[in-house]
């Protein structure tokens, strides 16, 4: 393959990235604002970006699409039902699986573990749930509208599903920018990241904060959990870990804590990760194949790490959401 | 999984305080039935105990006019090399299990069968195409397979793919795992030497869900054919991948592909120019397999998948042998040594054809087919059969 055409490449490669790294930034915002205000790392979040999204795949399935709804608005009722969905497990895990162990002072190491297996028993029970309905891949439904595309110029082709990903994508970010920096809500899950004790002197209901965060995490990940179907074509109940790992990563990269650094983190993760699956085997005549990708990504990662432990936006600032 | 684990060991708890009358009971006899039954690939290893429970059901009678009982045993490999390995050091510790139908993956049924060769309990895949099965001397007397082998497969893809693809560019793309892997190389080895030209060779990770990498390639390199090493959830998902990306070349892969959800992930829009070349002749079409088909769907409420009836044939194998090595040893419960001998020289006819092996544990002439795959599953058209002899 000559140059000219592996430039051609580019922009094709560059939209796939920034597709990827959008879905990664909205799953790691879960794990940044969970990080945020209690310190810990919610494992179970790449299943609850799962939950969301198979629970919205079987709404429009069996519902919406047998409806015969306008494409937009089903996928609307979609986004909705899967935050929906996504917020309550993940309020449901803070709510059964997290509070006591803050309420009796758990050491930081158990919370942690607790995730883990929260983690694997949501997978083994979404597989025993949809096991009982036939096979448990699930497959996203067919929306004949948004199965088109449209050469943007230089050939370059965007589906109107990657187009509907983008859109979505960047309006969830905005709006959660508004809400953490504009509203009441978002002040106080700020002040209780700086300083928990502190916001309960100020009369702010900490619990309540933390199931706020909890709940938006969750709603954000169960959305970015459609997309992802949408974008990718299917899920199955294990299909939130390697998302789940690597939009953590993302959240490390960018700074964990840092809502602009989740943002920051995955895009650049997404986009690196794409890159590489198509640039090392051209660059290196298939000596090094696609597969090495996430080699070379988290060798990446490595290195950044290295010379700014604290990620690319984190710093050792006191906000912390 | 811990929650399943829980789950089976509170069931194999409350099984074990009733057995007092299985464990008093001499004349049992039991098939082990190893694949997946749990994780993503279940659907087809359940499809393999599902085909294995009805031939114990329907042929359990000349076993019971000897005075013996067939118990099917299910056990579940996860899919996981190591966890197959763990649960054959555990039942060949049960001196009544006499033969396993297994694995699905080849990476399983490889480490898998060395336990078993130790204590000269005899396997009958139903669905190994690695070659390593049947080519290790060291397992060489207890592993015996019904289906075709990789090496052959491959062959009958690429000659399909020039002969009447007219394919002369190709990117070979396989998921690393022993079965995707073999049947790639063999596949791109047999399209070089007739001439063609693979221009992307490369392995994917089994849990991949994005191939916008290769396929941004594709869009640029335009190759004829994309063949793909693997299972169908990665499979369907290349599909409806490329054909989103508006890739127009054909897609080929081999019997990992062969399953009624193909479709149903690809979208039945993108099934286009998609083949696979497959060692289960679709078993609907033969006169015994018709009633197959039936009784499968009765019993069972869903229709067979490819290695259904393989696994229904290598359970009639099993029990065949046991009956002839307890005749051969009057009327008493037989060593495990000889239903192993007497496995490799059942001949039978199945639901999948005539069945007899060579030395190596071969069926003698496998059936291959290149399928059609069309929009809905049930219009799969076979467009070629070949029958072609193991190579010894």
């Amino acid at each position: 393959m000559d140059f000219s055409t592996s430039l051609g490449l580019l922009p094709p490669t560059l939209l796939d990235g920034a597709i990827l790294g959008l879905l990664y930034a909205t799953i790691a915002l879960g794990y940044t604002m969970v990080y945020g205000v209690l310190r810990l790392i919610n494992f179970a979040h790449g299943e609850i970006f799962m939950v969301g999204g198979i629970a919205a795949i079987e709404l429009l399935t069996f519902v919406l699409i047998p409806l015969g709804l306008p494409p937009l608005l089903m996928l609307g009722i979609g986004l909705m039902f899967a935050a929906c969905v996504s917020a309550a497990v993940a309020l449901a895990a803070e709510r059964i699986a997290y509070r006591p162990l803050r309420k009796r002072r758990a050491p930081r190491l158990v919370p942690l573990i607790t995730a883990i297996g929260l983690s694997l028993l949501l997978q083994d029970a979404v597989r025993f749930i949809e096991s009982l309905f036939g096979n448990f891949i699930r497959p996203f439904p067919a929306i004949p509208s948004l199965e088109g595309s449209f050469e943007l110029g230089g050939g370059l082709i965007l589906s109107y599903k990657s187009l509907a990903i983008l859109v979505i994508g960047i309006a969830m970010l905005a709006f959660l920018m508004l809400l953490v920096n504009r509203t009441k809500l978002g002040q106080a899950i700020r002040a209780v990241a700086q300083d928990p004790r502190a916001s309960t002197l100020m009369g702010i209901d900490v619990d309540r904060v933390v199931a706020a965060t909890f709940a938006i995490g969750g709603a954000l990940g169960g959305m970015a959990g459609l997309l992802y179907a949408l974008q990718y074509g299917k899920l199955d109940p294990f299909a939130g870990f390697i998302p789940g790992l690597k939009a953590f990563t993302a959240a490390v990269l960018g700074g964990i804590g840092s809502i602009p650094g989740a943002m920051v983190g995955g895009l650049v993760l997404g986009v690196m990760e794409v890159m590489s699956g198509t640039f090392l085997p051209i660059i290196t005549d298939g000596v090094i194949g696609t597969d090495y990708k996430d080699v070379f990504v988290f060798g990446l990662l490595i290195l950044i790490l290295i010379f700014r432990p604290g990620g690319l936006l984190g710093k050792s600032v006191v906000e912390k959401v | 999984m811990s929650f399943t684990k829980k789950l089976c060991a509170a069931l194999l708890v409350g099984v074990a305080a009733q057995s007092p009358v299985w464990a008093d009971e001499p004349n049992i006899v039991r098939i082990v039935t190893h694949s997946p039954l749990s994780g993503p690939q279940s659907l087809l290893g359940e499809a393999i105990k599902f085909g294995a429970q009805l031939a114990v059901e329907q042929q359990a009678k000349e076993l019971a006019d000897l005075g013996f009982k067939v118990v099917l045993q299910p056990e579940d490999d996860q899919a996981t090399p190591n966890v197959g390995v763990a649960n054959a050091n555990r039942f060949v510790n049960d001196a009544k299990v006499l033969a396993v139908v297994g694995h699905y993956n080849s990476s399983v049924a490889i480490p898998a069968s060395e336990i078993y060769s130790k204590v000269g309990l005899t396997m009958i895949s139903p669905a190994n195409n690695a070659t390593q099965i049947t080519d290790r001397t060291s397992t060489r007397a207890v592993v015996n397979r019904l289906c075709g082998r990789d090496d052959v497969l491959g062959p009958v893809a690429a000659r399909f793919a020039t002969d009447e693809l007219k394919a002369r560019t190709a990117y070979v793309i396989n998921d690393k795992s022993a079965y995707g892997s073999g049947l790639a190389g063999a596949f791109e080895k047999a399209f070089r030497a007739a001439g063609g030209k693979v221009s992307l060779s490369v392995g994917i990770d089994d849990k991949e869900t994005d191939f916008s990498s290769i396929l941004n390639r594709a869009g640029v390199e335009k190759p004829d054919l994309i063949f793909y090493g693997g299972f169908y959830p990665q499979g369907g998902l290349l599909i409806k991948q490329m054909r989103q990306k508006g890739v127009a070349a054909a897609w080929m892969s081999g019997d990992g592909v062969d399953s009624v959800d193909l479709q149903k992930i690809a979208g039945a829009a993108n099934m286009r120019d998609t083949y696979f070349a497959t060692s289960s002749v679709p078993v609907g079409q033969l006169p015994a397999g018709r009633k197959f088909v039936a009784d499968y769907k009765e019993k069972f409420g869903k229709a067979p998948e490819g290695f259904s009836a393989f696994a229904y044939d290598s359970a009639s194998v099993a029990l065949k042998g046991i009956a002839n090595a307890v005749k051969a040893n009057g009327g008493k419960l037989p060593a495990r040594s000889q239903v192993a001998a007497e496995v490799r020289n059942v001949k039978l006819d199945g639901v999948t054809g005539s069945i007899a092996f060579n030395p190596k544990g071969d069926v003698l002439a496998a059936k291959y087919a290149v399928i059609k795959a069309e929009p809905s599953p049930t219009d799969n058209k076979v467009i070629k059969i070949l029958e072609v002899a193991a190579p010894l």
